[in-house]
């Protein structure tokens, strides 16, 4: 007995070892340094498909059919081009997002938050891309969301991503309930909106039904569109960019925050907000539950189906008469892998998207939202009465009124999930003040963007 | 005639090399072993020391890490959310099934205590990801729960039990006491049968009733497969992450955040490889810290 030991404790000591050296010679992730950041975009002359046959590699989010009826189309007019497509949730992708792009870089990937992207050099530079195909010719408003700086702050910088489209949000309403309170039109001013919701509380309605639960605070919508009631949505754009020094416990936050938790107090919501996920919400809106939610046009197709002739929309009131409109804008946002394997085939895709009449057709149709692209370009005839085409005539608003937020659930990867979710689940149980929570969120974004 | 010691030598040669070969055998298992547990297992505790996103560079920053997992209120809450979980993870199923199996087994004859068996275990069976959804929709505002409620006129406590702050950690409690019932029932039922029955007799004879009996032949007798029974929920309580993570995600505001969901939040949502490491590597030595005492005093009833 005693003699065998000596060979196990050997063995032991050789394994361990051997296990700590290969662990511990090396800091981890000192291999993948960012030595394949090409800061400068090479000039591009001629980005196609070619001829050959072509497997572009996409990443898509799972439960939105744009992107895949877009392909489609593609492989029908580029029959060279064939797809390889990988599907998760949007919480997966942007968990996934870091190591998809190192490990197994796709050609065409949904993205997340791109600040942290960009800084660590995994996201092709389409600058190159935007000069040959024009992209820099089209409204700057509709890019600057995806213009990183190496520093991670957005609103300038070189291009490291592109739209499919980009989304309108606003507030969508049951016309049948509506009617029932009197609601002729949509209201004015944050007053009139108050009024509205009044009534339909005393009416015995649910006012408002927004999910709030588990780790999607959906009540960042209505917040954000209170902010820039009262505000200006170029502030909230300012910090959502990580320009420095920029903050969200303003003054006029402030009054958004406390508006917010007016309603709450009012009974304005359903009680049960906390619980609830974005499909819960979209079901319950659908079968009539509800007057309003707050969400975005690319339920647009869906609603019109569903609710036919029964949904209205209209932009976020300002907090004074005749005030400007403004509202959450953004591209749906798809980038190349700076390893990608087709990246030229993958960029001439995206300017497809954007100025090919079929594909516009079907951004508008499936997407439900406004096609990317030039400002005169050809845009589909859609019925009048649908609130697709509502939706698309508030673009129109926006675009007037320079109105075009980001989302603030945006300003870091983590911002979300860590900071307005919890905050807000606590401010819609009574458990936080509006001051407090705004200086929560603040902190946890000065060290996520340290970071 | 050979010297005896050569032949000792050779004798022992001998052996050290059937030792040899017998590490050569449990090779496979020994590499596997090597590469996906104690690798991670030490990488993670090497990540721990470093501040790293999971792909850039990183920096050394020595127990910075550790030092705000006991500094940070947010971090610190999630421990004792677990430990409340032990509550409902280990208490509860081990008391109502130590009831359970000493009812079945009262039973045992009759064709209702296989049912029971049966349908006490199924929980077990069902894969956590869908004990969550189901849950989820049983405890909604709109649920079978409150549904319950209603009909015998408790109307007034309705509430989405998943979705309040007082409510929400219990609620997740319940559905993990509801998984592991079955389990410690049906290892303390196991453990039941195994006691000679000659016991209970001769305490009858002695005029002991069933509580008698209970408290002093079957409960002393069980203390290894309770040890057992508490050990195994206790781990799964501290480590807990599947249900919660379907149930809650952690919200409303944090209420049900455990330290699972924060490693894999830390992680994977705000890329601190670093302090999702040392987070995981404090949660290994807690669930050490609380299982090996509770390995001892089972161990004592030899």
């Amino acid at each position: 007995m005693a003699h065998r030991s000596p060979g196990r404790r050997l063995f032991a000591a050789l394994t361990l070892t051997g296990l700590l050296a290969s662990a511990a010679c090396s800091a981890p992730g000192s291999d993948s340094g960012s030595t394949e950041t090409d800061a400068s975009a090479a000039p591009v002359t001629s980005a196609t498909c070619g001829t050959g046959p072509v497997t572009l590699k996409g990443y898509f989010e799972t439960g939105f059919p744009l992107p895949k009826n877009l392909s489609d189309e593609f492989t029908k007019q580029f029959p060279n081009v064939k797809w390889d497509i990988r599907e998760d949730q949007f919480a997966v992708i942007t968990q996934n997002a870091p190591r998809v792009l190192t490990d197994d870089p796709p050609d065409l990937m949904r993205l997340p938050q791109v600040s942290e992207l960009v800084k660590d050099g995994l996201l092709k530079n389409l600058d190159g891309y935007a000069q040959a195909f024009g992209w820099d010719k089209w409204p700057a408003s509709q890019l600057e969301q995806m213009r990183v700086s190496s520093t991670g702050e957005r609103g300038d910088g070189p291009l490291s991503a592109m739209g499919l489209n980009f989304s309108m949000t606003g507030v969508f309403y049951n016309k049948k309930l509506a009617t029932q309170i009197g609601m002729t039109q949509p209201p004015a001013t944050l007053a009139e909106f108050d009024t509205v919701l009044q009534k339909a509380k005393d009416a015995g309605l649910v006012p408002i039904n927004q999910f709030n639960g588990g780790a999607t605070g959906g009540l960042a919508f209505p917040l954000q569109n209170l902010m820039a009631a009262y505000g200006d949505p170029a502030a909230i754009n300012q910090w959502i960019f990580q320009k420095s020094g920029a903050t969200i416990d303003t003054p006029t936050n402030l009054q958004a925050t406390q508006h917010l938790e007016k309603w709450l107090k009012a009974g304005f919501f359903a009680p049960d907000i906390n619980s609830q996920d974005y499909a819960t919400m979209m079901s319950r809106f659908i079968g009539g539950k509800n007057l309003f939610i707050f969400d975005g046009d690319w339920e647009s197709g869906n609603l019109d189906k569903q609710m036919a002739g029964n949904v209205g929309f209209f932009l976020m009131p300002s907090a004074q008469a005749g005030g400007k409109r403004a509202a959450m804008s953004a591209p749906l946002t798809y980038g190349i892998s700076s390893k990608a394997k087709n990246a030229d085939c993958a960029a001439f895709f995206l300017n497809w998207v954007a100025t090919n009449q079929q594909a516009r057709d079907i951004a508008v149709e499936v997407g439900g939202s406004h096609p990317m692209g030039p400002a005169d370009a050809y845009m589909p005839e859609v019925a009048k009465d649908t609130v697709t085409a509502s939706t698309l005539a508030a673009g129109a608003t926006i675009g007037q009124d320079n109105g075009a937020m980001d989302f603030i659930a945006n300003a870091t990867g983590a911002i979300y999930a860590k900071g307005w979710t919890p905050q807000l689940q606590k401010l819609a149980a009574g458990q936080q003040k509006p001051d407090a929570l705004l200086k929560s969120v603040q902190k946890d974004y000065e060290s996520q963007v340290k970071d | 005639m050979p010297h005896p010691s050569t032949g000792r030598r050779a004798r022992r040669a001998r052996r050290s090399r059937v030792a040899w070969i017998g590490w050569l055998f449990a090779l496979p298992a020994v590499v596997m072993y090597a590469t996906f547990v104690l690798r991670p297992l030490l990488l993670t505790v090497q990540y721990s020391f470093y501040d790293w996103n999971g792909i850039g560079s990183s920096t050394w920053v020595g127990l910075a890490n550790y030092g705000r997992l006991v500094t940070d209120p947010e971090l610190f809450a999630t421990i004792g959310h677990a430990f409340e979980l032990i509550l409902f993870f280990s208490l509860i199923p081990v008391l109502l099934g130590l009831f359970v199996a000493a009812t079945i087994r009262g039973i045992a004859r009759s064709r209702l205590a296989t049912v029971a068996r049966t349908v006490l275990f199924l929980p077990q069976v069902i894969p956590l990801v869908a004990a969550g959804i189901m849950w989820s929709w049983l405890l909604s505002s709109t649920g079978l729960a409150n549904e319950l409620l209603s009909a015998v006129g408790l109307g007034r406590l309705t509430r989405a039990w998943l979705g309040e702050f007082g409510t929400a950690l219990p609620a997740v409690g319940i559905i993990g006491a509801w998984v592991l019932v079955g389990l410690c029932t049906l290892l303390l039922l196991a453990g039941m049968s195994k006691i000679d029955p000659a016991l209970y007799e001769a305490a009858r004879l002695d005029g002991a009733g069933p509580v008698r009996e209970f408290a002093s032949i079957t409960l002393p007798s069980l203390r290894q497969e309770i040890g057992v029974c508490v050990t195994v929920t206790v781990i799964a309580a501290l480590a807990s992450f599947d249900i919660v993570y379907i149930a809650t995600q952690g919200g409303p505001g944090n209420s049900t955040m455990v330290p699972g969901l924060e490693i894999y939040y830390l992680a994977f949502s705000e890329r601190e490889v670093g302090m999702a490491s040392a987070l995981a590597v404090a949660l290994v030595i807690l669930v050490l810290a609380c299982v090996i005492p509770l390995q001892r005093f089972a161990r004592d009833a030899r």
